[in-house]
């Protein structure tokens, strides 16, 4: 039982870290700003829950899992909440919505125009 | 070959995660990106400090990322309103948000 919980926080700690990894490359490599906004939307929900997860697992019962929740439901209140306020202030401010997406959308074919 | 806890693995993986968010904020072309990017890095500093507490075998650190998961969430809202309106607020007008 005990090398099965083991077995279930390295799997959600390793997979949590990859989500981050994932989401921070994609900050950096996707082409304009509302596309970004989704890679790092990808660290905040699966990483950081999937991390969170894992250190439940290791803490057992007690008040260590209270406070895990507690960050959890802060984290997942707060970030949401925060991302809306700053994409309703970009959207305001007038940051406009790249070539690449709009080119997406009237390709017929697909991204890659291989139709 | 030595074996890694998998604290250390998480943690690995969350200090590489912040170095790229603090590249892409100084590279960010507007204020914007740089703001998503900082607030990402504040949403890792709270995973941070849960993970090193587990590493260390203190997880009395966790009150501290409940905090910083607060305080990123108000210095975010902050930043934002200065960028919008120029201050933080004053007597003299109301708020429109």
């Amino acid at each position: 039982m005990s090398a099965l919980v083991d077995l279930a926080a390295w799997i959600a700690l390793v997979s949590g870290s990859v989500f981050c990894v994932i989401g921070a490359v994609g900050l950096l490599r996707m082409p304009e700003f509302w596309s970004r906004t989704h890679a790092a939307g990808v660290t905040d929900t699966m990483g950081a829950g999937l991390i969170l997860l894992g250190l439940m697992f290791k803490a057992g019962l007690g008040l260590v899992l209270v406070k895990l929740l507690m960050i959890l439901f802060f984290l997942y209140l707060t970030s949401p909440t925060a991302g809306h306020a700053l994409f309703r202030a970009a959207h305001a401010y007038g940051i406009p919505f790249g070539d690449s997406v709009l080119a997406r959308s009237k390709v017929k074919g697909g991204v890659d125009g291989s139709d | 070959m030595p074996q890694m806890n998998m604290f250390e693995v998480a943690m690995v993986g969350i200090l590489v995660t912040m170095l790229i968010a603090l590249i892409a904020a100084v590279r960010g072309p507007t204020v914007f990106d740089r703001l998503l990017a900082i607030n990402m890095f504040g949403t890792k500093t709270v995973l941070l400090i849960a993970v090193s507490g587990f590493l260390t075998g203190r997880p009395e650190w966790l009150d501290l990322a409940l905090v910083y998961a607060l305080v990123n969430f108000i210095g975010t809202i902050a930043v934002l309103k200065f960028v919008r309106f120029g201050n933080l607020g004053r007597d003299d007008e109301e708020s429109k948000l």
